[in-house]
């Protein structure tokens, strides 16, 4: 029993993490990407917004490592500056859905009732309100501020977290093991985070490490209204989605920005399942 | 069970009558107007023009005109396409978008279910590498990316498949294909986490232990508990894929449902983005109660607990 | 703490599940092939639209958008152009090449001395599409519904020229007491009396706000002052012009086929058009390329390169009535003063913006009015010289004591094409004066609230001809004219217009226009960047269709044909 306490926990969770090789070696990648997002306009001796009309959708070579862009900016200090915002913006955001998500959802599902009737009815609504309204009206009380981004992504990323959470809640309440800690006379709030809480982590991660493409995604589409990066900086959602109209005209547009996109992803997917398997309390005892 | 339907039955005309109210008022207090355009208008043929929609009336006045109308299952004129009634617009573009929405959902769950099915089961072998790797390549794939990426090989290119319309049933395929490929790398992964934690409980492993037959235990426990995270996500996934994709619709020109949502905003055209809004709203409330029946059907346990 | 954990290796067990479970998805992936296929054998055999065209002679046609109204007196679209053309005739039609009057509805016409009276002998085989005769009174009917002040058409204006028009739409008299200038001598003769001379009146005859209606059908559904009545759905809709509307899909398909009542019907030879409102430039590309449609609407700035290196044959670029600008605003600092609008105008550009960013033909703007309108070239009068534009700005900064102009934004609506020209000139901007500038891209809607209410520093804004006039540009910058919204107003500019407008000596209205250009260039409220093209793709195939500059073409002159050049 005393292997379980608290800080152990973690601990062995570390350890495990640890071992997990593909976890682990999703961690470095990850990290290469942050530097790359952070040192990589350093490196590059052009500017994200520097133009040279001259050398206009140029393929990659020795002087342009990613190529150019069709106002002969170098992609590789667009790709590595939209790093920037994309990782801070699916991150935050991601992070965000996540404390709001599951810990509504598991009161929710918890308490249940009239109270979860309540708080469900309160979710549906949010789902059906206009979003693009609903970000126009953003703008117009607070103004184009850049934090509304996280607001305004956070109000609809998570929905479907509540719901999930609620559901899995539900779902481990009529477990044998919780009715016993109930028994034992354990407080709620502690029911709630030591024992479903670590049972409701599988399809948390994985939902979390499926909303931050989402979310990165969600952000191109908000700066069509006017909200986040405004031009010429640009974010990895953006790259792709005009990357994605000159596919056939300069592929290279694509297909860096979509790189580095796809390799976050499955990194932070590795590390999701790493971090579930250690973080498993089945586990431990394996 | 019958007490818990009506209840909920009950709770979804509050809910329906808030979204309208929020949204009526949400979509005045947006700037502009329905009839602004580039070329400016005179204020007096602006108030004519107005006048002819009853906007020209005070703003509470005519919320409670809307809603007496919608009441009477009335949702007034669209703006934009002027000459059409919003029921009229939204009842020929649902079904377009049903059809395109069922059948990408199809794919999804053909697709998706196994493929997370047997990840889980075998997990960390090749077998679960592949299709997760594919899934994830799904996911990292926007449609807006995907999409195009299809038609230039099926239509540019080798020519077999129409790049757009909604004309024959070959105009199906690509966008259903596109959507439905996304939706099912998500139901890959939440299926296989679903399972994985399921496995693992103890009523599962309680059946394994009293000699249950494997598929027995798959079938009746590990496959119940694991979908509970899929049939959740699905009814607003669900809601999402019938009620139309905006970004499908303007690649293959689809004249689904999608694009109104997305243009009734933008064209401040009010009474259809009130009128999609509560249609959307409706599904969403529906599926979700739908999927709480599922839900209950899956898990007993949890059935009891209410 | 987590209890009852029993230990049982599950793999063993589950292996025979697991094989009959991969079997099933092999089997179903095998199925999904196999639907597949059928599919593409099924379809790989039908013949494209544009392959089936030339026996069919059905034109197919990316309209860009769908039209708000297809109602000729309310709407306000280049869309509902390229549709009501199809529809309905007015009393004039156009030269299929340079747009100049030809017989329409009217078989002839004769102008008085003064040139303010002007009377139309209508075609007596002129018919409408279920068979009755067009008459005199159809247009006056017409002509009263569109001036009708509680219709509120947009375009009503547009009729101004008409002697008492005005007064009567503004709904200070009715139509007797204003006298209108209209009047049936009989059935079959219009004559029209204008309030001054009008030198393009015969050309203003084509715009869609002068087309007739069909007044039974109008009054069938009380539509004479309502907006939103059904009138001009398919099974409704009763034209005079060469086609007929026959199909109406939202967001999928206008359908109009060729009419047999037209007074000119043996001259049509499409059987009919499909208009597509396709509004995403790559997806109408995409559908040209598959045989979907026969000309597109627009092409993106971005793929014009590649286009024209790969398929030549396709790409065509036109030039078109309109001028790409920026608004400054005057009322606010740093725009009210002169220095700092001339200082950004003359670091401007504009060959290179043209050559380099827009790439598509367009020609810069060193004025307001495109070449050539009506006749009337203005002379250059906004330059190119950064280096006399840095003594401005140095001037200025000096007089207000800074540093540098500080940050100030850039509006533009969100779009692709907006985005680059608007990036484009702030990097010349940064480069040459040093000055910072923010973008910011907005929706639509939001966009021309916050420049209605004059809330911008430097605005991105378009205007498009209505006719080919050069009054049709420069009344814009009127004093309290709706569409200023700069702030600027100069006396001698709206003296300088209104001579011209009455003026019925091209040599003498040119002069009072150049005036007004050089105004402009002088006081500089607006920026002009560069005159509009057109540029589409179009199949070989289609014949009969010319470059003109209204980007109009006339249908009944139009068809597919492989044969010839």
């Amino acid at each position: 029993m005393k292997s379980e306490q608290g800080s152990s926990l973690a601990k062995d969770a570390w350890m495990r993490l640890r071992s997990n090789r593909m976890a682990l070696l999703s961690l470095f990648i990850l990290g290469f990407i942050l530097l790359f997002s952070f040192l990589g306009p350093e490196l590059c001796h052009f500017q994200y917004d520097e133009q040279n009309l001259e050398s206009q959708f140029l393929p990659p070579d020795k002087n342009h490592w990613f190529g150019t862009d069709n106002l002969g900016r170098d992609l590789f200090a667009r790709t590595s500056f939209g790093g920037r915002i994309s990782l801070a913006v699916g991150m935050l955001a991601t992070l965000v859905s996540l404390v709001i998500g599951v810990t509504y959802g598991m009161i929710s599902g918890y308490v249940g009732g009239k109270v979860d009737a309540f708080m469900m009815r309160f979710v549906d609504i949010l789902y059906s309100l206009p979003f693009t309204i609903f970000v126009i009206l953003l703008m117009v009380l607070f103004g184009r501020n850049f934090y509304l981004l996280f607001l305004a992504i956070g109000a609809v990323e998570w929905l479907t977290m509540a719901r999930i959470t609620r559901a899995q809640t539900l779902h481990l309440k009529g477990a044998e093991f919780i009715e016993a800690a109930r028994a034992l006379g354990f407080k709620d709030a502690r029911i709630l985070f030591h024992h479903i809480l670590p049972n409701l982590l599988g399809p948390i991660i994985v939902y979390a490490t499926l909303t931050v493409p989402a979310v990165m995604l969600l952000e191109a589409v908000l700066s069509f209204l006017g909200l986040g990066v405004q031009a010429p900086m640009a974010s990895w959602g953006s790259l792709i989605k005009e990357g994605a109209e000159k596919m056939d005209v300069a592929p290279w547009l694509l297909i860096f920005p979509g790189f580095f996109f796809c390799l976050c992803l499955f990194c932070l997917n590795f590390i999701g399942d790493g971090l579930r398997d250690a973080l498993d309390p089945k586990s431990s005892k394996d | 069970m019958k007490s818990f339907f009506i209840s909920r039955l009950l709770q979804t005309i509050p809910t329906l009558l808030i979204i309208a109210t929020l949204t009526f008022f949400m979509t005045r207090f947006a700037p502009g107007g329905p009839f602004d355009s580039e070329k400016a208008i005179p204020e007096e043929i602006k108030v004519n023009l107005e006048s002819h929609f009853g906007l020209n009336l005070p703003l509470f006045d005519q919320y409670l005109l809307y809603m007496k109308n919608l009441l009477a299952g009335d949702l007034g004129p669209s703006f934009k396409y002027v000459g059409w009634d919003v029921s009229e617009l939204i009842g020929v573009a649902f079904p377009v978008s049903l059809g395109l929405g069922v059948s990408a959902l199809l794919i999804a769950l053909f697709v998706g279910l196994p493929a997370g099915m047997v990840a889980a089961l075998r997990k960390n072998t090749l077998w679960d590498y592949l299709p997760m790797g594919l899934a994830m390549v799904g996911i990292c794939l926007p449609t807006f990316v995907l999409g195009p990426i299809l038609i230039m090989i099926f239509s540019t290119k080798l020519n077999l498949l129409p790049a757009l319309g909604w004309y024959s049933w070959s105009d199906l395929i690509l966008p259903s294909l596109t959507l439905g490929l996304f939706y099912a790398a998500y139901i890959a992964r939440l299926t296989r986490a679903g399972m994985l934690e399921t496995l693992k409980q103890d009523y599962v492993r309680t059946a394994r232990a009293k000699g249950a037959s494997p598929s027995r235990v798959v079938i009746k426990h590990a496959l119940r508990g694991g979908l509970l995270p899929v049939v959740t996500f699905l009814g607003p996934a669900f809601a999402g894929l019938v009620s139309g994709s905006f970004i499908i619709e303007s690649i293959f020109f689809i004249p689904g449902l999608g694009k109104f949502f997305v243009t009734a905003a933008f064209n401040r055209d009010y009474t259809m983005v009130l009128g999609t809004v509560l249609f959307y709203a409706t599904l969403i409330i529906a599926l979700n109660l739908l999927v709480d029946f599922l839900q209950a059907w899956l898990d007993p346990k949890a059935r009891e607990q209410r | 703490m987590y209890p009852f954990s029993c230990h049982v290796p599950y793999p063993v067990q589950f292996r025979n599940i697991k094989k009959s479970l991969i079997q099933s998805v092999k089997a179903a992936l095998l199925l999904g092939v196999g639907i597949l296929g059928h599919f593409l054998f099924s379809s790989c055999s039908a013949p494209s639209n544009v392959e089936r065209a030339i026996d069919e002679q059905i034109l197919h046609f990316g309209l860009g958008a769908e039209p708000q109204y297809l109602d000729p007196h309310l709407a306000t679209s280049v869309a509902a152009h390229n549709i009501l053309s199809a529809l309905l005739e007015g009393l004039v039609s156009e030269d299929p090449k340079t747009l100049k009057p030809l017989p329409g509805v009217a078989e002839s016409w004769v102008i008085s001395e003064d040139k303010k009276t002007y009377i139309f002998q209508i075609r007596k085989e002129a018919r409408w599409h279920n068979g009755d005769p067009v008459t005199a009174n159809d247009f006056i009917y017409s002509y009263k519904r569109i001036l009708n002040p509680n219709l509120g058409a947009q375009y009503a204006s547009m009729l101004y020229v008409l002697k008492n028009a005005k007064i009567y739409h503004e709904g200070k008299k009715t139509w007797d007491e204003a006298n209108v200038g209209v009047k049936a001598l009989n059935t079959h003769s219009l004559q029209l009396t204008l309030e001054n001379q009008t030198p393009y009146f015969l050309e203003l005859l084509n715009h869609y706000s002068w087309f007739p209606v069909h007044q039974p059908t109008l009054e069938k559904f009380d539509a004479f002052a309502r907006i939103g009545t059904k009138w001009t759905k398919p099974q409704n809709f009763i034209g005079n012009g060469p086609f007929q509307l026959s199909d109406h899909k939202i967001n999928s398909v206008i359908e109009v086929k060729a009419s047999k009542e037209y007074w000119d019907a043996n001259r049509t030879k499409l059987s009919a058009i499909r208009f597509y409102p396709i509004e995403t430039a790559d997806t109408e590309e995409r559908g040209f390329r598959t045989g979907f449609l026969h000309v597109t609407q627009t092409v993106s700035s971005d793929r014009i390169d590649f286009l024209k290196k790969k398929h030549p044959e396709w790409i065509h670029f036109e030039p078109y009535l309109g001028t790409y600008y920026y608004r400054f605003n005057l009322k606010a600092p740093p725009f009210d003063d002169l220095r700092v609008r001339k200082a950004l105008s003359l670091s401007v550009n504009r060959k290179l913006l043209v050559e380099k960013v827009l790439k598509g033909g367009q020609l810069p703007a060193y004025c307001f009015t495109p070449p050539d309108t009506g006749g009337f070239t203005a002379k250059k009068g906004y330059g190119y010289d950064p280096e006399q534009a840095k003594v401005l700005l140095d001037s200025y900064l000096k007089e207000k004591g800074l540093q540098t102009l500080p940050p100030f934004e850039l509006s533009y609506n969100t779009s692709e094409g907006h985005k680059k020209v608007a990036e484009a000139l702030q990097a010349m901007w940064k480069k040459s004066l040093g000055v910072d500038i923010q973008l910011t891209n907005m929706e639509w809607k939001v966009f021309l609230s916050s420049i209605t209410k004059g809330d911008y520093a430097l605005a991105r804004a378009g205007w498009i001809g209505d006719y080919v006039d050069a009054n049709t540009f420069l009344h814009l910058w009127r004093t309290g004219e709706g569409n200023n919204l700069t702030g600027w107003s100069n006396q001698e500019y709206d003296r300088a217009l209104n001579l011209a407008e009455q003026s019925l000596n091209p040599a003498e209205r040119f002069i009072h226009f150049q005036n007004c250009e050089d105004l402009l260039a002088e006081e500089i409220p607006i920026l002009p960047l560069y005159f509009y093209v057109q540029v589409s793709l179009r199949h070989p195939s289609v014949q009969g269709w010319y470059p003109t500059l209204l980007d109009h073409h006339p249908y009944k002159y139009v068809y597919l044909d492989n044969g010839v050049k």
